[in-house]
């Protein structure tokens, strides 16, 4: 018969989970049911009052066509920096998984980026972008106008792309390395001595044994591109030119703080809370299903 | 025990001693002063609260930077909504409508009324007060640091194309750099389109051409104002610069592209600039050896009649809530910036201008514009005091004026890059910002501006 630990009294377990309990209340419930209330009213900033107003804010917001475009700028943002993360970790990875020359070294080095704040990386790359001055600046003598983040909002929008994917690459990479040393060096040997190249071993062996890793790092990298993509923007290009780069997490913050706009920044952010959801919703639903965990 | 009855009594009366001796040598009264400047002014506002506290013994300021002016306000406002503000806040420009409606402050008038300082409110210039007072011309904050916009040219790139002079109208400097291009300049004239040159481009531009930016008397008279710089002059000034751009005659600067604007006139790089008087002294530091510049006025269009030019900067209020002690030295210490005695160590270590005449004088009398470094700057002041305020020149009071700024920068930006033209492009910044406004004016239903 097996034996379980069990509480004389419901009241004890209760008491044990009480910690953890205000803690989330306090630190997400609370704000995150604030937030809603202020989304169904026009907050003064200065709490002077506040006006019941349902759902206005929410249509005011979908109404606007600037709004949309930032819908559409976080997508695009989303998509492109979180393949190209993946992506380049995956290949680094690989490459260090197979003991290549120098892959201590890459080991250590490649996790760096990961540890350095948005905004100090950002001022890092608004140097190296910089049309007239950094590393680009070459670039533009030998074909002028070539880029020109200031005014070309695709410019702009690949500046903040390659500033987040550089970031993440450290991330990803670190769970990509993890996963592959995982997988038992006796499989990959097996199939090595049965003939199949680098190539092979990897589409048929590790590929499909780290699909979890690949799954868990798509859900955390959509989801911190919406979320920590404001360091980057705010500083390299604070949501220009032309809005180009105006992604949701930086109009709520310059709308709310900037603007002063409470009710209407706390309505996005209920509205990226949901689309956030929907996406990882999405996420489990349809792509799991093809993760295999054992 | 006797000697630990009497130690005891010993140490009673001692600390009832230092009780009773405590209000003769009274603790200085502390208050907090919040401020949105950094780095090297930061420091000149550290100093100018240091004399201050070393002026008189009953209070103390403790200042507090934080960081910019947005963050100041941002600051302010969770402070104030947890009841720990801070009693004197410093408020950018363009927060003063919203300051004005927050009913979180005692005015500053009164203040000094109440604790018996006389201050002559005609002293100030008219078209520094005028912007910080309400309709009906009380003053509810002070002005602090104060500036205006400038043209700033390169006397020694103008020489060789003839010139000796500023242009003074905007059909003379399209000849102007149309010459200086001619004579082998890559970049006669430097621009900036983001949501900060709102100020100059269309601010101080509609200003001096007595142009208005909003209805109701740019906003004073009533929270319904809207805005109509899409039918001013303002459109044709876009115009003029949109096509200077287009033929190579402005180049746009920003940090973003590798060198500001200021950076490109310091330099060398760029030979005509608009931009604050308080860039005059990062100028004068950071310029190329034995380079040879002049400020002069902002131009206007031929045949337009000057006014005056708008005050930049930051005013200081009193927030409420606070003690009486606390308020006694607040006025005490906005009476000592008052002074022209502060006038003359502030604009000495900062490139801000006095707000009085009498600061003005002072600075004058004392020889402080005949002097390299300083010199030029009186022009600040002469195109502030270009004329008396009109309705329309004494100011801009519009709600969430920020997030307009910020739409200006916007519409530039795809005015610039060919997505919209000029008409359309501006057209789009007043449907967008009668938008902000309209918000503005929902969030504080049944109030009015005072």
């Amino acid at each position: 018969m097996e034996k379980r630990v069990t509480f004389g009294k419901w009241t004890i377990g209760i008491l044990f989970a009480v910690p953890q309990l205000i803690l989330i209340f306090t630190f997400f419930y609370w704000p995150a049911g604030q937030a809603v209330y202020w989304s169904l009213t026009l907050q003064q900033p200065w709490g002077g009052g506040n006006i019941w107003v349902g759902l206005d804010n929410f249509r005011s917001i979908l109404a606007n066509a600037d709004y949309w475009n930032s819908i559409t700028a976080s997508l695009v943002f989303a998509g492109i920096s979180t393949g190209l993360a993946m992506l380049i970790a995956l290949v680094l990875a690989t490459l260090t998984d197979r003991q290549l020359a120098g892959s201590r070294l890459y080991r250590v080095v490649l996790i760096w980026p990961y540890g350095i704040a948005a905004p100090a990386l950002a001022m890092a790359f608004r140097f190296i972008l910089a049309p007239e001055a950094g590393f680009m600046a070459a670039v533009n003598k030998v074909w002028p106008g070539f880029w020109d983040p200031g005014l070309n909002g695709a410019d702009a929008m690949a500046s903040v792309i390659i500033a987040f994917s550089w970031k993440y690459v450290g991330y990803n990479f670190i769970f990509f390395l993890a996963a592959l040393q995982a997988i038992p060096r006796s499989l990959i040997e097996a199939a090595a001595m049965d003939g199949s190249g680098v190539i092979r071993r990897f589409w048929d062996i590790q590929f499909p044994l780290i699909t979890p890793t690949i799954f868990f790092l798509l859900v955390i990298n959509i989801t911190e591109s919406f979320q920590d993509s404001f360091g980057i923007v705010d500083i390299m290009t604070a949501g220009g030119p032309a809005n180009a780069t105006n992604l949701m997490v930086y109009k709520i913050y310059s709308d709310g703080f900037k603007g002063l706009d409470y009710s209407g920044a706390a309505a996005q952010s209920i509205i990226l809370m949901l689309l956030i959801i929907v996406l990882t919703i999405f996420q489990f639903r349809f792509i799991e299903r093809r993760v295999h965990y054992r | 025990m006797t000697i630990i009855k009497r130690g005891l009594a010993a140490l009673a009366a001692g600390a009832l001693s230092t009780a009773l001796a405590a209000p003769a040598s009274a603790e200085p009264v502390k208050f907090d002063f919040w401020f949105g400047l950094s780095g090297d002014l930061a420091r000149v506002v550290d100093t100018l609260c240091k004399n201050f506290n070393a002026s008189q013994s009953d209070y103390e300021v403790v200042c507090t930077s934080q960081g910019n002016y947005d963050a100041t306000l941002q600051n302010t406002i969770a402070a104030f909504r947890a009841g720990k503000q801070p009693t004197v806040v410093q408020v950018y420009d363009v927060g003063t409508a919203t300051m004005m409606l927050s009913g979180a402050y005692k005015p500053a008038d009164k203040l000094m009324e109440e604790n018996g300082y006389k201050i002559d409110y005609s002293d100030f210039f008219p078209g520094i007060a005028r912007y910080y007072a309400t309709s009906k011309g009380e003053m509810l904050s002070f002005p602090f640091n104060s500036s205006t916009a400038l043209m700033y040219w390169n006397k020694d790139a103008f020489a060789k194309i003839g010139k000796t002079e500023a242009p003074k109208t905007w059909e003379d400097v399209g000849a102007d750099v149309k010459a200086l291009k001619d004579a082998g300049y890559d970049c006669p004239m430097a621009i900036n389109i983001s949501g900060n040159e709102s100020w100059q481009l269309m601010e101080q531009f509609s200003a001096i051409h007595n142009q208005p930016i909003a209805t109701k008397n740019n906003g004073y008279d009533g929270l319904d104002a809207r805005l109509e710089m899409n039918k001013t002059t303002f459109v044709q000034y876009v115009t003029d610069l949109k096509k200077w751009y287009d033929d190579g005659l402005i180049k746009i600067k920003s940090k973003d592209l590798g060198q500001d604007m200021v950076q490109a006139f310091a330099t060398g790089t760029c030979q005509v600039i608009m931009t604050s008087v308080g860039d005059h002294g990062t100028v004068g530091k950071t310029q190329k050896e034995g380079m040879n510049w002049d400020v002069a006025e902002l131009p206007v269009y031929a045949g337009t009649e000057r006014k005056n030019s708008l005050v930049g900067g930051a005013s200081l209020w009193v927030l409420s809530g606070k003690s009486e002690a606390e308020y006694k030295g607040a006025a005490a210490f906005l009476n000592f910036i008052h002074d022209p005695k502060t006038a003359l160590f502030w604009s000495t270590n900062t490139g801000y201008i006095p707000v009085t005449k009498s600061g003005f004088e002072y600075m004058k009398s004392s020889g402080f514009y005949d002097k390299a470094p300083y010199k030029g700057r009186e022009v600040a002041i002469a195109s502030l005091t270009a004329s008396e305020p009109t309705e329309i020149t004494r100011g801009i009071r519009l709600g969430n004026f920020t997030q307009i700024r910020a739409e200006f920068g916007t519409q530039m930006q795809a005015i610039f890059a060919n997505k919209e033209s000029v008409q359309d492009g501006i057209d789009a910044l007043v449907k967008n910002g009668d938008a902000i406004l309209d918000r503005f004016q929902q969030t504080y239903p049944n109030k009015t501006l005072p």
